[in-house]
């Protein structure tokens, strides 16, 4: 009867940590649907940018009051997890506080420290919550967020609170029962608790059976807690938690003025200013080339990168309050454009895991059912978005093969465009001037 | 204008069996548009007090594509791109300066990948590295003691890192530089970019250019300098939604040395 506890625990995290991975797997699926980019060249500039961006939070810290409270949740999140393998170990194994005989007063240090951050994450989780839904910040109340977005960043702030408050009402409980004189039970002194401390005095007059079960209580819904809310990640906006390395690991290094120059085009432009070619001579038929399409109309035509972005994107807005386009209250918001393109390739996968696999066309696409052509030609290209996020997303490099997509595959730029297409096409400039009149300045007064 | 300008072309300088120093690539703005042909006058007329040897492809010249590029057409981007390299490659160009920050981009940037490799400089460096040589003195003159602030075109600063340049040059003018409240990496596009200058805006609430010269009149400026003959013509436009345009000026900081020394 006594393991029946520990038989429990171990399906518990048997069930949690393989529905975890099968999501992750899903995760990896439907980012390689997207086609293929080189982004492993330059490993050292990699790993510095993902130890700099990711682990460093360079970028967070440019809005200084969100860039210290996340890092403190950051700090936190990490900090505190060392605690999960001693819960881990002790759920599996039945044992209690399994480390604190083995390392003592480093285990008070620790344990210490943990309490410390549990309380500071709350401080920070409040004021994000009073920052969202008091303060109202324009980046946080802005249409974009609208249904579920904007209670998906609530319920995660919540599931924070309830961790951590489970945390310190665990430790409490356990504090209590230790200082029980003449000990109760396996409740051993395991140090000074400098939180909780203060609050173990809730369970004064209670019955030392009841505090126990409380505790075990406690414990058993914080454990089952973080389970509930890794699964959570899948469907929330918040893997950015994990993807921010890798997002960081694979973006882009080159300047962010350089758009890269499709190779698709470069091949045809080269046969067509080639004087050898022959103009009548037929295509090579390649049997298993799909036909090639310039830019992106969905979420395949994009290259993984960039649905990784999707994935990363925690929906914080940084890019969206940086466009001059959305300042000025145009339609175009970049942190759409990546919200977009995660649902879209959410509906994409689920369409495979539907059909056994394979993709059946739904009729929709990312163009036009999800991001509209007004918002794509409203952008300046102007890279704010991208120096603004704090994890290297690039909603402009979806912008830019979007349009590409409009443009050479559907001729659908706005009418000016094509004036100022056909001028450089005819007369080499954007504007109707002779190519001959070009250096007419220099005699002008 | 006392003296004539010296604009060699390249194929006058390659008839004489010469290479010049530079090749200055005027773009289509600075050849065409009326406001920004005054910024290329005043770049090579600092480029002839500082005997620099330089020479222009003249009627060679083609658009560069980025407006193209950035609109979406990548073909007609890399004809444009393809052709130019020709040109170039040609005349054994190594290296090039533009007062535009668009071709400056596209040269520098998107270009070596199709066989295009040069050295390619925006003018604001060009003149730092003549300063820093010195090969080129610049004195305040008339614009001793005004406040100037400088607006960071999206294609120079974010998009290449260059914010340094241009501000050592204008500080060498005895000046007051001051900073917009968003400037450098923050700096607010002009409206533009993105061949959004070729377009009218999407319906919104307000012009880009407007919102941005609010930004730089907070800064209380007599000049709002610019490196880019867009942005020059946003701004200055934006200046005239203002009714601002007794009491400010915009110009690029090409024309703000011209001046000062008189040229």
């Amino acid at each position: 009867m006594s393991y029946l506890d520990n038989i429990l625990f171990a399906i518990l995290l048997i069930i949690g940590f393989g529905f975890f991975a099968s999501s992750i797997k899903k995760i990896i699926r439907n980012i390689n649907l997207g086609v293929d980019v080189n982004r492993k060249d330059n490993p050292k500039a990699r790993w510095k940018n993902m130890a700099m961006i990711a682990l460093g939070q360079s970028k967070m810290v440019k809005r200084p009051i969100a860039g210290v409270l996340h890092i403190i949740v950051y700090v936190g999140f990490i900090i505190i997890n060392i605690e999960l393998l001693e819960i881990i170990i002790d759920g599996l194994f039945g044992t209690h506080r399994v480390f604190a005989p083995y390392l003592g007063p480093v285990y008070d240090v620790l344990i210490g420290s943990f309490e410390i951050l549990a309380l500071l994450v709350l401080i920070a989780v409040i004021v994000f919550w009073t920052r969202r839904n008091i303060i109202r910040l324009k980046r946080f109340i802005n249409p974009d967020l609208n249904g579920f977005p904007k209670n998906d960043a609530n319920y995660i702030l919540y599931f924070e609170v309830v961790l951590m408050t489970l945390f310190l009402l665990m430790n409490a409980s356990d504090l209590h029962l230790q200082n029980v004189p003449g000990g109760f039970s396996h409740f051993h002194k395991a140090g000074s608790f400098p939180v909780s401390r203060f609050i173990a005095p809730i369970f004064n007059g209670m019955s030392n059976e009841l505090v126990m079960l409380l505790c075990e209580a406690f414990w058993w819904m914080h454990i089952i807690g973080i389970l509930i809310f890794m699964n959570y990640l899948y469907f929330s906006k918040h893997l950015h938690i994990l993807l921010a390395f890798p997002n960081t690991y694979f973006a882009n290094l080159n300047p962010e003025g350089q758009f890269d120059n499709l190779e698709s085009v470069t091949k045809e432009v080269k046969l067509m200013m080639d004087p050898n070619a022959d103009p009548f001579a037929a295509a090579p038929v390649d049997e298993n080339a799909a036909p090639s399409k310039f830019g992106a109309s969905d979420v395949q035509d994009l290259n993984w990168v960039q649905l990784l972005n999707a994935y990363t994107c925690t929906e914080c807005g940084r890019c969206t309050s940086s466009c001059p386009a959305n300042q000025t209250g145009k339609k175009l918001s970049p942190r759409k454009i990546m919200m977009d393109t995660r649902d879209r390739l959410q509906e994409v996968g689920k369409n495979i895991d539907a059909n056994k696999g394979v993709f059946v066309p739904d009729n929709k696409s990312l163009l036009n059912d999800y991001i509209t052509p007004e918002e794509l030609w409203a952008c300046t290209s102007c890279n704010a978005c991208v120096e603004e996020c704090p994890v290297n997303i690039s909603p402009l490099s979806i912008i830019m093969d979007m349009r590409r997509y409009l443009v050479m595959e559907q001729s659908a730029a706005p009418m000016p465009l094509n004036a100022m297409m056909t001028n450089i096409e005819n007369n080499g400039a954007p504007w109707q001037y002779n190519q001959q009149d070009r250096l007419n300045w220099k005699n002008e007064n | 204008m006392s003296e004539s300008l010296v604009v060699p072309t390249m194929a006058e300088m390659l008839a004489q069996g010469k290479q010049p120093e530079v090749l200055f690539w005027v773009g289509c703005a600075g050849s065409f548009d009326d406001r920004a042909k005054k910024i290329t006058k005043a770049f090579v007329r600092i480029l002839n007090r500082a005997n620099v040897s330089f020479a222009v492809l003249g009627t060679e010249e083609s658009c560069t594509g980025d407006p193209a590029k950035r609109a979406g057409n990548e073909f007609l981007f890399q004809m444009q791109a393809m052709m130019n390299i020709e040109v170039l490659n040609a005349y054994e160009a190594k290296k090039i300066v533009t007062a535009c920050p668009h071709c400056f981009n596209t040269l520098k940037n998107e270009y070596p990948e199709l066989g295009g490799q040069y050295e390619v400089v925006h003018h604001t460096e060009f003149l730092k590295s003549l300063l820093d040589d010195g090969r080129l003195t610049i004195e305040g003159g008339q614009f001793k003691g005004k406040r100037i602030t400088f607006h960071d075109p999206c294609y120079l600063g974010r998009a290449n890192k260059i914010y340094e340049a241009p501000r050592a040059l204008i500080e060498k003018l005895d000046i007051e530089l001051v900073e917009m409240k968003r400037s450098k990496a923050n700096g607010l596009c002009c409206g533009a970019g993105g061949a959004q200058m070729f377009k009218d805006a999407e319906p919104g609430t307000k012009e880009i250019n407007v919102e941005r010269t609010e930004d730089a009149l907070e800064t209380k400026p007599d000049i709002i300098a610019a490196g880019c003959p867009f942005c020059n013509t946003m701004l200055t436009d934006g200046i005239k939604h203002q009714e601002k345009e007794d009491s400010v000026k915009v110009l690029d900081i090409a024309e703000l040395i011209a001046n000062a020394q008189d040229l």
